[in-house]
């Protein structure tokens, strides 16, 4: 057999066969090419649902992957620089799961910075796992989260010395890293492994001159959103795994919770962004970074507004900063990011990813045009020429340090009572609220609810933040742990 | 042998002009760009396939976007163009002695050249030391500028494509933002005949009527376009576009037109029912 390269892409080559098979299809799924649901055969087109196929003998199976997958996933683990990297696709949130599952059992400790993603915590619940928070610090004047200092790492593994592994953002939300480097040999000094949550750091692998990537780092796991800035199709993702870990145990864990029919859509958009990735990454990175350094110099010269970068970086809690993200302060023109992402989409059909109190994120990709860049640009001129305020009064902060008084898992399963949130003080939260996107906990299971938490979300209800997580579905109710503090 | 140049009008429409040769074609970095020699029509400049304009029927367009402002803004002397790369619109602007300046923002060199080249009934005045030539994107240069005009004309292309960002809210903003305090901004504002057409006209006419307080749509009769039922918008800060009509003003004027005339200014406002609803529901 011939040795395969980067730019062959074997599940897609095996997609392509099978579609010449004209196979009599006694299996799943029923729709049998698209034949009993004409009407959605209709909007995705033929040859979609043409390859939307269970596993069979030439294609190889996800769960146990021998043949085909098996060289799609090899070939996406040399791309990354990877002993092993896995398909998923249940999403990053399946991938990240995977990660401290594989790591943690019930009572471990995991170090962890607050403004980790859901994902990360609902692990914690699932597995029982305790977290151990380190404080990211906030940057005043933005208020956004940033990276973990040097220093709080440090001290949070001397306080926790028994503690089993430590959790990275590499980048965050916003772009910004930590010390990477620095932290995987501190961990591993101590007997921990690194697990990092690289989201929105694909690029990191494939551009030129961006911060350090997990595995480059010498990081133990990383799950990697593919589909975010990497080109595959929404909900695929990667698990990378280093050198020391045991992948066999890891592949266990991961089908513990992950589908056993695995969607060729997803899994074949993996193998064709990972060859694409390979080929012509450097190309596509570069232009990204171009067009958000162009955005940025055109928007902070529109006044009012202050596109960050770079000169963030201070060696430490913004050890570096990823210039393909283009994120944007609107504070100073009296309005909540939010409002600006309200105003974007309806007033003028621009979609950006998120808004929160202070910032707005607008997610750029080699698959952008100068027209688009421009339109960003303009309106963002109109908004502040038509709706900008006096700032004053508005909230300028917001990283709260949580008080984890209970396990989150033990607080999640706790018996509990429905009170009025405004009401809640005192009590121990027993589910999620968090504003989507981003998708960071405002409060946990086994967090003390506090003034200053029902402060900020009565706010972020106010400027119109889509908040989630409670059972609640208009969150007027939370839950809490019956026992007040 | 039959050479034919065909462009769908809709998915189930199409119109089709005999071709006696081909005289350019050459893709640029935003768009292909085609120029036939036709017996019907004279010649015909395309871009993406889409018919701009042809020799026989531009001046239907070209009198209509320029004569129907000036001869309601008592005093034009600083205009900005924005499309216009064959010229057409730029060769009526400069028949007024009265106006000083003229900026023609045009994203595509290649069709300046190749209308340059080839088709110099339209594109002749572009070398009128009032005219200055940016080639950069519409969007961008407008955002640049600060009550600095009389008159602004979009002679875009379509909703799709290079000229997409012209259609766009933000971008009505900021022309209104660019006009002097009594400024007038012309539109090309498609179609209302074929759905597809209306609805962009509809959503032209909503964003811009979130930008100006006098906002109004005026008709011509263009052969080769979609349906042949067009229209230009005409949007303004301080002039209504019948009342401020000054009908003395533009006949000594002495200007000679082949279409536009003093009666039929007022009455290309005077709109059809099913586009008046088509508007109100904007």
């Amino acid at each position: 057999m011939k040795k395969l390269s980067q730019a062959d892409t074997p599940l897609h080559a095996a997609l392509e066969d099978h579609k010449l098979e004209r196979m009599a299809h006694f299996d799943v799924p029923g729709h049998k090419g698209g034949r009993g649901n004409k009407e959605l055969k209709y909007f995705l087109g033929e040859d979609t649902l043409k390859i939307d196929v269970n596993s069979m003998k030439p294609l190889d199976n996800l769960c146990h992957p021998v043949s085909v997958i098996k060289d799609a996933q090899q070939l996406a683990a040399e791309a990354f620089g990877a002993k092993e990297a896995f398909f998923i696709v249940n999403g990053t949130t399946a991938a990240v799961q995977a990660m401290i599952m594989a790591t943690c059992k019930a009572g471990d400790k995991v170090i962890m910075p607050r403004n980790v993603h859901r994902s990360a915590i609902n692990a914690l619940v699932v597995c029982g796992a305790i977290p151990v928070y380190v404080n990211p610090g906030t940057n005043k004047k933005l208020g956004i989260p940033l990276g973990m200092t040097l220093a709080d790492v440090k001290h949070a593994m001397e306080k926790h010395p028994d503690a089993k592994a430590i959790m990275v953002n590499n980048p965050t939300y916003y772009g910004i890293c930590s010390d990477l480097k620095q932290i995987v040999s501190l961990a591993h000094a101590n007997g921990m492994k690194v697990l990092v949550d690289e989201a929105h750091g694909t690029h990191f692998y494939f551009g030129e001159n961006m911060p350090i990537s997990a595995m480059a780092a010498g990081a133990d796991m990383a799950a990697v959103s593919m589909h975010k800035t990497g080109g595959s199709l929404t909900q695929s993702s990667l698990l990378l795994c280093g050198q020391e870990v045991n992948t066999d145990y890891v592949r266990q864990i991961i089908n513990l919770t992950q589908t056993t029919s695995g969607s060729y859509l997803l899994m074949v958009s993996l193998d064709l962004a990972r060859k694409n990735l390979s080929l012509n990454g450097k190309e596509m990175f570069r232009k990204t970074v171009a067009f958000a350094e162009y955005a940025r110099e055109e928007i902070n010269k529109l006044g009012g507004y202050y596109a960050f970068s770079k000169e963030l970086e201070d060696g430490d809690a913004v050890y570096a900063f990823d210039t393909t993200k283009l994120s944007i302060h609107t504070r100073d023109i009296g309005l909540a990011g939010i409002e600006v992402y309200d105003l974007l989409r309806d007033d003028y059909s621009i979609q950006i990813e998120f808004g929160d109190i202070g910032n707005i994120l607008a997610i750029v990709s080699a698959g952008d045009r100068n027209l688009e860049i421009e339109r960003l640009i303009s309106a963002l001129s109109e908004i502040k020429r038509l709706y900008s305020k006096d700032p004053t009064g508005m909230f300028d902060h917001e990283y709260i340090n949580p008080q984890v008084v209970m396990p989150p898992q033990k607080a999640f399963y706790a018996n509990k009572i429905s009170k009025e949130i405004y009401k809640s003080e005192g009590y121990i939260c027993g589910e999620f609220v968090m504003c989507y996107p981003p998708g960071i906990p405002i409060l946990a299971p086994g967090e003390l609810i506090t003034k200053e938490i029902l402060n900020y979300i009565a706010y972020a209800k106010e400027k119109g933040c889509v908040l989630t997580g409670t059972q609640d579905m208009e969150i007027a109710h939370i839950q809490v742990v019956s026992d007040k503090m | 042998m039959e050479l034919w140049f065909s462009e769908p009008h809709t998915k189930n429409v199409k119109l089709s002009i005999k071709v006696e040769k081909q005289l350019y074609s050459e893709q640029s970095k935003y768009q292909r760009i085609d120029i036939f020699q036709t017996t019907e029509f004279g010649k015909v400049l395309t871009l993406d396939g889409y018919l701009m304009l042809t020799e026989k029927d531009e001046f239907i367009y070209h009198e209509m976007i320029t004569h129907v402002p000036m001869a309601v803004h008592p005093h034009v002397k600083k205009v900005l163009v924005i499309g216009a790369g064959d010229g057409g619109t730029i060769r009526e602007l400069i028949r007024y002695p009265y106006i000083e300046h003229i900026d023609m923002v045009e994203i595509d060199e290649m069709v300046v050249d190749a209308c340059k080249e080839y088709l110099p009934q339209t594109a002749a005045g572009i070398t009128d030391p009032r005219v200055h030539i940016f080639y950069t994107d519409g969007l961008k240069f407008v955002r640049t500028q600060h009550e600095a005009y009389d008159l602004i004309i979009v002679d875009s292309t379509d909703p799709f494509g290079p000229g997409e960002g012209l259609f766009t809210r933000e971008f009505y903003g900021n022309c209104f933002k660019a006009l002097k305090e009594d400024g007038i901004l012309i539109n090309q504002h498609e179609s209302p005949f074929y759905s597809e057409d209306a609805k962009s006209m509809q959503r032209a006419h909503r964003n811009i009527a979130a930008s100006f307080p006098i906002a109004w749509v005026y008709q011509f009769h263009m052969p080769t376009y979609p349906s042949g039922h067009w229209f230009f918008g005409f949007a303004s800060k301080k002039y209504h576009p019948i009342d401020d009509f000054d009908e003395e003003r533009w006949k000594n004027a002495n200007i000679s037109t082949k279409y536009y005339n003093a009666k039929l200014h007022k009455g290309a406002f005077y709109i059809p029912n099913y586009v008046k609803e088509l508007l109100a529901d904007a």
